[in-house]
């Protein structure tokens, strides 16, 4: 996997470091990406806009996903937070944001999931919240575990968070996994590695903060989220 | 000084997005019984034309007068504001259901009424953008910048078609990922003065 992984990184990066879709060591992608090229338009008006989410979708206990339960779930309590910004800079204020997980073990309360690794009754694995006035989400959780999938021989997925996020604009919209510094299965993993540009793998990645590590009590870590394509209102004047 | 950000990278929705993403009613944009509401249906297709059991589609669209809504709630929904959002998973025969209204034309566009698409899957590293278009606005679907500059073929991929359903009038609007028929995705980042011109430096005027 490793040569089939050296070898696709020696393609062209795609525009702003998201993975080529059709990323051969990553099995699924062979019937699943589009063989046309896509058309380029200009956005409508519709696709300028965003849904629209608020106090009533998302309940402050949402955000900590070691209470969605009578117990406490096994694992490494960790905090997790970050900034949702667009292109320019600017935050993405109260906008949703989504996360779903593996427990500590690397399984999913998922009936597709077939790793002979044990559920955690106190432990369901998906997370919401709205971005603040300053862009900024943040959940409680438990570190996920690293798991085996079936696209080769002895394939292991690094430790992940999947992340999901929506901006000013339809055009932003984006879904991706934020990793843990450190791990030794990252060049071993090809849906990490289909971002095959050095400097975008590292913003997949989140960086261990001592400041928002709470003590006594859970670790921290800090991640941005930047999101692509063109927002919702024009640009600052001031930042132009 | 420093430029404007780097993009996160796109990653997988994964096969395991079930207790994240989906929430219930979640292709119910607007309540059953609701007067004048369609059905939008369809099967998701990979490149052999097999089902694909674990994609999830967004819907984003204006409402009957045009307006595109503002008002939060697109999940939980109060039965009375139109949302405009619908997020369904596909089920294991590839298909999915939305119940929704027609929207109207956006006051101030050029373009023809369509509801906006996003399309998740395992297997997709990066999301697909698509539209639905409606047959009966034949004029305006004429005039629209996209469709009119698409070879009838592939703009017939955009266009939902007609077909019953039990709770009233419907449409099918089928999705296929890759080879014979597949459907127009779109490149929508081709807009920005705001990205092209700071990265590559040379965006357009
Ligand atoms: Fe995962």
């Amino acid at each position: 996997m490793t040569a089939a992984i050296r070898e696709a990184a020696t393609a062209p990066p795609q525009r702003g470091g998201h993975p080529d879709r059709a990323y051969a060591p990553y099995r699924s992608t062979a019937l699943r990406a589009p063989s046309q090229p896509l058309v380029v338009a200009s956005p409508s008006l519709v696709e300028r806009t965003a849904p629209v989410f608020g106090a009533a979708d998302v309940a402050p206990i949402d955000a900590d996903l070691t209470q969605h339960s009578t117990g406490e779930p096994l694992g490494e309590r960790i905090v997790v937070t970050g900034r949702v910004l667009d292109a320019a800079g600017r935050p993405v204020r109260h906008q949703l944001v989504e996360v779903w997980q593996a427990n500590a073990a690397g399984r999913y309360r998922h009936d597709g999931d077939l790793h002979p690794a044990p559920l955690d009754p106190h432990f369901v694995g998906g997370g919401r919240c709205l971005t603040d006035d300053d862009g900024r989400y943040r959940f409680v959780t438990i570190k996920p575990g690293a798991y085996p999938w079936r696209n080769h021989h002895n394939a292991w997925r690094p430790a992940h968070i999947h992340f999901s996020l929506f901006g000013t604009a339809f055009t932003q919209r984006l879904v991706t996994q934020m990793y843990f510094p450190g791990d030794q299965l990252f060049a071993l993993d090809p849906i990490f590695s289909s971002v095959t540009d050095e400097k975008a793998q590292q913003r997949l990645i989140a960086r261990y903060d001592h400041d928002t590590t709470v003590a006594e009590w859970a670790l921290g870590y800090q991640w941005d989220i930047v999101l692509d394509g063109p927002g919702a209102t024009p640009p600052d004047p001031d930042e132009v | 000084m420093t430029g404007p950000p780097e993009p996160t990278p796109s990653q997988t929705v994964g096969p395991f997005f079930a207790f994240g993403l989906p929430f219930d009613g979640g292709g119910d944009v607007v309540p059953p019984g609701t007067a004048g509401a369609i059905s939008l249906h369809g099967t998701v297709r990979d490149g052999n034309g097999a089902p694909v059991p674990d994609a999830l589609l967004e819907f984003w669209q204006a409402g009957p007068d045009g307006r595109l809504p503002t008002r939060g709630g697109s999940m939980a929904r109060d039965g009375r504001t139109f949302t405009g959002f619908a997020r369904v998973p596909t089920d294991r025969a590839g298909d999915y259901t939305v119940r929704t209204l027609r929207p109207a034309p956006v006051a101030g566009s050029t373009e023809a009424p369509h509801l906006a698409v996003t399309v998740f899957a395992r297997g997709l590293l990066f999301h697909l953008f698509t539209r639905v278009y409606f047959p009966n606005h034949t004029e305006a679907n004429a005039a629209d910048p996209l469709l009119s500059s698409l070879p009838p073929e592939r703009a017939a991929t955009l266009i939902a078609v007609p077909d019953g359903w039990f709770g009233g009038p419907g449409y099918r609007f089928d999705i296929r990922m890759q080879g014979a028929g597949e459907t127009v995705f779109l490149d929508l980042t081709g807009d920005g003065a705001q990205r092209s011109s700071t990265i590559d430096g040379a965006g357009p005027a």
